[in-house]
């Protein structure tokens, strides 16, 4: 049977019918799309952390072992977390340097709760390498923070961008202290 | 031509390039109907969407799935607690896979029924077998991968299943399992056909449906269309009828998934896997428990695997062992009396095939594995010499026409379409 054939005999042939099947083939279709979202929420959804996922996503850190001028690294969230110790000469020249001149202008008491630990999301802001400036006699970079070696992005004893492709400062990961030796990140 | 069809630009442009959406309208409108299909032919395009749900399913919960006898049974737990939204995803997986075989149970019956195996219908009753056999072969693999103690102990029996073969049984099953027993091997391999196989199905699906759009689908009266007056487009006729199916079928589907997820299941299967202690009473899943029956009938290893394969074998070469020519059980007053005699016959076999094998179900099962092979290999035979069938209509609108008060089929009583 022509197509033809088939429209006219589905539609109403009182024209006064019209816009109550217009409604009529509208609503439906709405019906569909929701009915249709609500199937496709579930299926793409599950794809987001899952239950366990999301509990190991809390770390506590026991920060009293590492000496001033050391860092560690810590795992969390399958990221590495900078944890570092700094020395009084760090912590002036984070706290001196004129945030005026800064791309991403922050403050070091902003940064740090307590000035001697500097708590960071390892993970460089420009395409996600992990910058170097951890071990003694790694490349620090020429504001003796930390440097990334993928595309030179240069950090400062904050955390700060100073120089190189990165748009935005080391993330400060939110943590708090629960003791004056252990954090709690996340 | 047909790209002055489309009032859309875009899809006029579309269509002149790449013609599908001529195809869809022509197999939308111009792909003629039987205006009087009822319900029962419902059942193929469900077979489709349950197909389509399992593909669906199947992908997001290997997301979330590790195939390792370490972790296949944890990471399935895991998909039931820790997953968003895991354990209906899965539910939904392990509901629609028995939806899907009740749905081609009533596919294959409806076709018994009506002779929509018989010429020139043949090879699209044989793709129908093989999509059949696929089937089963995906969902026993599927059934493995979670791990649990009826997984390991079902891929036991059924790869067992190919030692009876004389001479190179063994080194068969050894092939199959990758090694000496069930065990990681196996379950790697599982784990890839079972994700393989659906794909291979859809192909052949394909192929049905090219079958079936050659001479197009039978009716309940099963006689040909005699022209434009006994047939409807499917767009909107067959396709709203269709949907009412949908909405029915999706509605018992979720009472499932909801109410009885494990209904259809068994509580062994959450025990896991442990190679040294079979269950007490190990039964396949209920799609498979005929079959499972035929199996223990016999009293010998390859007997009992011949026949087993042979109820399925036997519905390959069914279109040239009922050679009646008039293909609705409606005209065959005595063919009736027999298909509900077999489909009594399935169900016992099915309700057998979950006993154990003892004392009167052996003897039962002998009867019914019997009568089920004497149904096909004789009374189809000779029915279609002996039987005197009723007179056919003229066409497939005169009988509408002429009892307007007579339309109740015995499989479809009450369910004409009303045009």
């Amino acid at each position: 049977m022509a197509k033809s054939d088939t429209k006219k005999s589905t539609r109403s042939r009182r024209p006064e019918d019209a816009g109550r099947r217009d409604f009529i083939v509208i609503a439906t279709n709405a019906m569909f799309g929701l009915g249709a979202a609500a199937v496709a929420w579930p299926l793409i959804d599950q794809m987001n952390p899952a239950a366990d996922t999301l509990a190991l996503a809390n770390i506590e850190v026991d920060v009293s072992k590492i000496e001033e001028g050391q860092s560690i690294t810590v795992k969390w969230r399958g990221k590495p977390v900078f944890i570092r110790h700094r020395t009084e000469d760090e912590i002036a020249r984070a706290s001196a340097t004129d945030i005026a001149d800064l791309r991403d202008p922050e403050s070091d008491e902003v940064r740090a709760e307590k000035p001697g630990y500097l708590v960071l999301v390892g993970v460089c802001t420009h395409l996600g390498c992990v910058p170097l400036g951890q071990k003694t006699g790694e490349v620090k970079g020429d504001y003796d923070g930390w440097f990334c070696p993928c595309h030179g992005s240069h950090y400062d004893t904050s955390g700060r961008i100073r120089k190189g492709p990165a748009p935005t400062n080391l993330e400060v990961p939110p943590y708090t202290f629960l003791s004056d030796s252990v954090i709690r990140i996340g | 031509m047909s790209a002055e069809k489309f009032q859309n630009p875009v899809v006029r442009w579309i269509d002149h390039r790449l013609p599908v959406f001529s195809m869809l309208d022509h197999e939308k409108y111009d792909y003629p109907v039987p205006k009087n299909l009822n319900y029962m032919w419902n059942f193929g395009v469900l077979a489709g969407l349950s197909l389509a749900i399992m593909i669906i399913t199947g992908i997001v919960l290997a997301m979330s799935y590790t195939a390792h006898v370490d972790y296949a049974f944890d990471a399935v737990e895991r998909i039931m607690r820790d997953v968003n939204h895991g354990w209906m995803i899965r539910y939904i997986h392990m509901n629609a896979a028995s939806f899907f075989f009740i749905v081609v149970y009533i596919h294959i019956f409806r076709g018994l029924y009506y002779g929509s195996y018989k010429a020139p219908r043949e090879l699209l009753w044989i793709l129908g077998v093989v999509i059949f056999l696929l089937m089963m072969a995906t969902a026993f693999m599927g059934y493995v991968l979670p791990w649990g103690q009826m997984s390991f102990w079902g891929a036991t029996v059924i790869t067992n299943l190919f030692s009876a073969i004389p001479v190179v049984g063994d080194s068969i099953v050894t092939l199959l399992w990758g090694g000496f027993s069930v065990d990681n091997p196996t379950l790697n391999r599982f784990f890839s056909l079972h994700y393989l196989m659906p794909f291979v199905i859809a192909g052949v699906v394909v192929l049905h449906i090219i079958a079936l759009h050659r001479f197009g689908s039978n009716n309940p009266i099963g006689i040909d269309a005699s022209g434009p007056q006994d047939t409807i487009s499917f767009h909107p006729y067959y396709t709203m009828k269709d949907m009412v199916g949908i909405a029915v079928f999706l509605l018992l589907l979720a009472v499932a998934v909801f109410f009885f997820p494990n209904a259809m299941g068994h509580p062994d299967n959450y025990i896991p896997a442990n190679p040294l202690q079979t269950p007490a009473h190990i039964v396949p899943e209920w799609y498979f428990l005929p079959f499972y029956a035929i199996l223990r009938a016999v009293p010998d290893k390859l007997g009992g695997v011949l026949l087993m394969f042979g109820a399925i074998a036997v519905l390959f070469i069914l279109p040239w062992l009922d050679r009646s020519p008039v293909r609705s059980a409606r005209f065959r007053p005595l063919f009736r009396i027999f298909f509900w005699l077999l489909l009594i016959d399935a169900v016992v076999l099915g309700y057998l095939g979950g006993k154990p094998a003892e004392g009167i179900y052996v003897v039962l099962s002998r009867i019914a594995t019997a009568w089920y092979f004497l149904h096909f290999l004789v009374i189809l035979p000779l029915l279609s010499v002996f039987e005197t069938t009723k007179p056919l209509p003229k066409s497939i609108s005169e009988p509408v026409l002429k009892y307007p008060s007579s339309r109740k089929g015995p499989m479809g009583a009450g369910l004409e379409p009303a045009e």
